[in-house]
């Protein structure tokens, strides 16, 4: 399921739903970003997406996930608007039957939601407001996947 | 006429988030732009601002559909 809400969720609601029911899965994973004040620097986030075109972009981000590794479902859930600190702004689950496809599917696909999915990010703190562009560790991170496939 | 999307930084640097412009191409769309707002037409051709047109990404200068929706994606940032 790939799911943009323009309001906050409980992350640990999530969690149970998603587990729920699942008596071969064995292994289930979660990732939840969550918004930062930066000692105070930023009061609101501010999250926009290109809707139709967002959620595709994900799909394909996905579908490469469960190419990957061996998944029996996955969920991701993104916020778009305005985010207070201390709110989450991304919950991903992947269930799988053993662990690792289920860490190593949650973690790949935080990397390319951070550089790679239809999402533009803009902090407002004291000082004013800026957009924040992927920084050079979030495209390391996602380039290390692509490393990990080259033959 | 082409509707065309603006987003992130490019939504504030043009002041507007989406317009019509009467254009065939992604080329002449872009000289369109250009005729009110050089600085803007100028962060559209910026390393880094993909375009999809009809929500698919495209790449040179392909012609466009009377009715197509042109975006201009600055570099993504989500999570």
């Amino acid at each position: 399921m790939i799911q943009l809400v323009d309001q906050t969720f409980d992350p640990g609601a999530l969690l149970s739903a998603f587990s729920r029911g699942r008596t071969e899965t064995g292994a289930v994973a979660t990732f939840t970003g969550i918004a930062r004040a930066e000692r105070g620097e930023t009061k609101i986030l501010e999250l926009e997406a290109y809707p139709g075109f967002t959620e595709g972009e994900i799909g394909r981000i996905a579908e490469q996930a469960r190419e990957r590794f061996v998944l029996d479902d996955l969920m991701i859930l993104h916020r778009v608007g305005k985010i207070a600190p201390g709110e989450p702004i991304v919950f991903v689950a992947t269930a799988a039957g053993h662990r690792r496809a289920a860490f190593e599917a949650c973690d790949f696909l935080m990397d390319y939601l951070k550089s790679a999915a239809p999402f533009w990010k803009k902090e407002h703190g004291p000082a004013g407001a800026r957009w924040i562009e992927p920084t050079a560790q979030d495209l390391e991170d996602r380039a290390r996947w692509e490393k990990e496939q080259a033959p | 006429m082409a509707r065309v999307l603006l987003f992130g930084p490019l939504r504030d640097l043009a002041g507007w988030r989406e317009r019509t412009v009467e254009a065939r191409s992604l080329s002449a769309l872009r000289a369109a732009l250009s005729a009110h707002d050089a600085a803007l037409a100028a962060a559209l051709a910026a390393p880094g601002v993909q375009v999809a047109v009809d929500q698919a990404i495209v790449r040179g200068d392909p012609t466009l559909a009377p009715h197509a929706e042109v975006a201009f994606l600055p570099p993504m940032s989500g999570g």
